[in-house]
């Protein structure tokens, strides 16, 4: 552990029902002072009922150079959209 | 200006100024940490408290001003007042000679400020148990932020757990001073304001050794300081400091 400790990424809930959203990263000197830091700095505004807190470390990332074989592949498939469904006549709120 | 806190101030207006003063001068301090904690969570972190600290003073200096009289202002009590007049404790006075001492001082009072807070929610004067309703929240983090770290530095390296064990030896011996009570506050006591400060020792002293154990800290058997009869230095210098500005330019505002 450097003197900085450890680099912690932070989750916001905004509201019950709602999926926590990450906010920004920490660094700690453990997982419980990381999640005080993180509301020190993302809820001081009530912005969160909630906080997450994960070791950046146990973060899998895809990789940019990878990109093109995980993403680019869904750009011809169009039928994965719903635009081509006729809407029958009289539906609304949908 | 007029003297702000004259003789003839009543014990709850007495007791709101001290604790003022305690809130202010100890927020102060984390205040004076500000660009040299060690990192930069830190000082948001010690900033939060500060800020927190700053506003129970400005309730009880405001509750303190009105009972004055009509042309008192909580700035009054804050920055028209020489450190003779402070009534806060000497632990909140100590410096900040390195991290471990903030820290360390600061668990010392936040173990001992949520019992206080906590039995104030139980007061017979209104203001004092709506402060004491949202200290005692705001305290509790306190006590996690300042317990935490402790553990952090005392269980960690030589030098950490040196400093640590440093700073608690020297700060000790003003532990005692926040649960004694002088003719002011028996005479609360007796009118059921508050609790005997003496009654939340019991409980401060189980939270502490538990927490200095995680830290393998030793618990001092230092004696506890004499009590002063004047402003210790490290009050004054801070006191010269924090009034600085509206000394040198009296009634400035934003």
């Amino acid at each position: 552990m450097t003197s900085d400790g450890q680099l912690f990424e932070v989750f916001v809930r905004a509201r019950r029902g709602v999926s926590h959203v990450h906010a920004g990263s920490v660094h700690a000197a453990s997982a419980e002072m990381a999640l005080q830091y993180g509301r020190d700095l993302f809820t001081r505004r009530l912005e969160g009922v909630s906080l997450w807190v994960v070791p950046a470390a146990a973060v899998v990332a895809s990789q940019s150079d990878g990109a093109p074989a995980l993403f680019e592949p869904a750009a011809d498939k169009d039928y994965r959209y719903p635009a081509h469904y006729q809407m029958p006549d009289g539906i609304e709120h949908i | 200006m007029t003297t702000p806190l004259c003789a003839t101030a009543d014990g709850t207006t007495r007791f709101a100024t001290r604790h003022g003063d305690r809130c202010l001068v100890l927020s102060h301090r984390l205040q004076q940490c500000i660009t040299h904690a060690p990192q930069l969570e830190e000082e948001l972190a010690l900033a939060n408290i500060a800020l927190d600290l700053l506003g129970q003073a400005r309730v009880l200096y405001s509750y303190a001003a009105d009972r004055l009289g009509a042309d008192s202002t909580e700035d009054d009590l804050a920055f028209g007042r020489a450190a003779d007049e402070f009534g806060s404790p000497a632990l909140v006075e100590q410096p900040n000679t390195d991290f471990a001492a903030v820290i360390m001082r600061q668990l010392l009072h936040d173990v001992w400020a949520l019992e206080f807070w906590t039995s104030l929610t139980n007061s017979t004067e209104q203001l004092f148990a709506d402060v004491a309703g949202k200290a005692v929240k705001e305290t509790g983090y306190h006590v996690r932020h300042s317990s935490q770290w402790v553990v952090v530095l005392g269980d960690s390296t030589d030098a950490a757990h040196r400093r640590a064990q440093g700073a608690l030896d020297s700060l000790w011996p003003y532990v005692d001073e926040l649960f004694a009570a002088d003719a002011t506050t028996e005479q609360l006591v007796a009118n059921g304001v508050i609790a005997h400060p003496g009654s939340l020792r019991p409980k401060w002293d189980v939270r502490v050794d538990a927490i200095l154990a995680d830290a393998t800290l030793q618990r001092p058997v230092t004696q506890s300081a004499a009590i002063r009869l004047g402003p210790s230095p490290e009050l004054s210098t801070l006191i010269d400091e924090m009034q600085q500005l509206p000394r040198a330019f009296p009634g400035a505002r934003w």
